[in-house]
């Protein structure tokens, strides 16, 4: 068998793993809906006729995209518990004594997780349609599936990097809490990024996920802050860069 | 088999293993005890190539650990001392996932997957969930993996930790079988002295990191003027309670990893 094509099976392998496991588990695929419906309706509906007022239209078109980052955004972060829970129960091991690349492992792992991760989004996306959310027109609307893909791509990453530090899964979504919070709140979810103060505008331009958002509003509901190329640019590179130093992190872990 | 010359490992200033060399041969059933915290663990972790040594030279099948990872993988399977199933997928899928990472293709994997299940009786089974198995099923089922890329060693890190006597049994006949017909190479841990006197063809004891003596049931028990390894063992080894150390050790290290260290 030539490298090439072992190596992808075994990235199918690791993947399909990811696809098995989430779907066998109930618990996890309603619950990590809760949060994303709970913030469409409290904020979509609560701050609809003030936003109305102030002259800049439906707030639910506006903050829907936002919502669908936050769970992919979400999801892809707490993927990175399962290098922990393999790391406790012992499967890690597994793969670690396998003649198979660390690289490799990373790479099947991150596309797993990543994959839920849009599966995710693309089910609170639907719940947003279901609210009255409508998105402009179905080329964008493939636009805006690229964009849910490099997100949840760069969070997958991050979070894989993130838990190679940890070797206790109780820890790691408080530290995980820590991280997205802040992140979340300052990208433009849920508010407009123009005409911010200007220490607010500069942590919002300093913040990967505000290119995330923006391209995913941009591509639903046809207004970009930045732009489209910008965007999408920012995320690659970032995507790059975290594969990159995940990977190291990954490689260097011990069991 | 294995070749070990002047083997070390330090955890910063603790020494875990210190310059130690032996040799396994093909077809033995090799033996490794030691009291907890002895360093047995560490050793494993070096020749399965989850640790690296910080000095000296390992070589298994003929391949050294640090130079030729890859083919020092392929050559070894590993029953780990805790568990390292995922018990959200099948037995099937285990085995399956096994199958594709060691690079077995697809017709030979599932005919290998059926020969190994069989083997250890739970081809019935094949499609339940691995969280609904027993511990014993579990062990059966990880020592079916690790033979299922037909390795030349074996390494048990405790094989029988915790089964009742029947499967003990069981499991001890299914390798000392592979031993005899397919001339494979077993390296194991126990703490049950019995199955070290009654399975191994030759037996090293370590303590502190150390080799203590090595050699078959009858050299040892002369050495130390012994008339069971039980009392070879505690004559090697003295007779302390190693526990305490051991685990205040182990969260000392675990604190580390949790600190990034």
């Amino acid at each position: 068998m030539n490298t090439f094509y072992y190596n992808l099976q075994v990235i199918y392998i690791l993947w399909l793993r990811q696809i098995k496991r989430h779907f066998r588990s109930r618990a996890r695929l309603f619950s990590s809906l809760a949060q994303p419906i709970l913030f469409l309706i409290a904020f979509g509906f609560g701050f609809k006729s003030i936003y109305a007022a102030a002259g800049q239209g439906d707030y639910l078109q506006f903050l829907s995209p936002g919502i669908i980052a936050m769970s992919i955004v979400f999801s892809s972060m707490f993927s990175g518990i399962e290098v922990i829970s393999d790391k406790q129960f012992g499967f890690l091991k597994e793969t670690l004594v396998a003649p198979v690349s660390r690289l490799v492992i990373m790479f099947g792992r991150t596309l797993g997780g990543a994959s839920v991760a849009v599966f995710q989004g693309f089910t609170v996306l639907i719940v947003t349609l279901l609210l009255g959310f409508t998105p402009c027109s179905l080329p964008m609307f493939l636009i805006a599936l690229v964009f849910m893909m490099l997100l949840a791509l760069l969070f997958t990453t991050i979070g894989t990097a993130l838990a190679s530090f940890f070797t206790d899964m109780h820890a790691f979504p408080v530290i995980i809490n820590f991280v997205i919070m802040p992140l979340f709140f300052l990208s433009g979810a849920l508010f407009p990024v123009e005409g911010l103060p200007k220490v607010l505008d500069v942590v919002v331009k300093v913040n990967i996920l505000s290119y995330g958002v923006d391209g995913l509003r941009g591509s639903l509901i046809d207004s970009f802050a930045f732009s489209a190329l910008t965007d999408f640019v920012v995320l690659a590179v970032a995507i790059l860069i975290f594969l990159y130093l995940g990977s190291y992190l990954f490689k260097r872990m011990q069991v | 088999m294995i070749k070990v010359k002047n083997l070390t490992k330090k955890f910063d200033d603790f020494v875990a293993v210190k310059n130690i060399s032996f040799e396994v041969k093909k077809g033995e059933m090799f033996a490794f005890l030691g009291p907890n915290g002895a360093g047995k663990s560490t050793t494993i972790k070096i020749f399965t190539t989850l640790l690296r040594p910080t000095s000296g030279q390992v070589k298994i099948n003929g391949f050294n650990i640090e130079e030729e990872e890859g083919k020092v993988r392929k050559s070894f399977g590993i029953v780990f001392q805790d568990q390292s199933l995922d018990d959200q997928l099948t037995a099937w899928e285990n085995m399956d996932f096994h199958g594709v990472i060691y690079g077995i293709e697809k017709k030979q994997r599932r005919q290998r997957i059926r020969q190994f299940l069989k083997l250890v009786d739970l081809y019935d089974r094949k499609d339940s969930l691995v969280k609904e198995f027993s511990g014993g099923m579990k062990r059966r089922l990880e020592m079916a993996r690790g033979l299922l890329h037909q390795p030349t060693i074996l390494f048990l890190d405790e094989p029988t930790l915790g089964l009742d006597p029947q499967t003990r049994n069981h499991i001890w006949e299914y390798i000392k079988k592979l031993n005899q017909t397919d001339g494979l190479t077993v390296f194991f841990t126990t703490h049950y002295m019995e199955e070290a006197e009654r399975y191994a063809s030759r037996i090293a004891v370590i303590d502190h990191g150390e080799i203590k003596a090595i050699g078959n049931l009858g050299q040892l028990k002369e050495i130390t003027a012994s008339n069971s390894l039980e009392q070879v063992f505690l004559k090697l080894t003295g007779y302390d309670i190693r526990d305490e150390k051991a685990s205040g050790l182990d969260r000392m290290r675990q604190q580390a990893k949790r600190w990034g260290r």
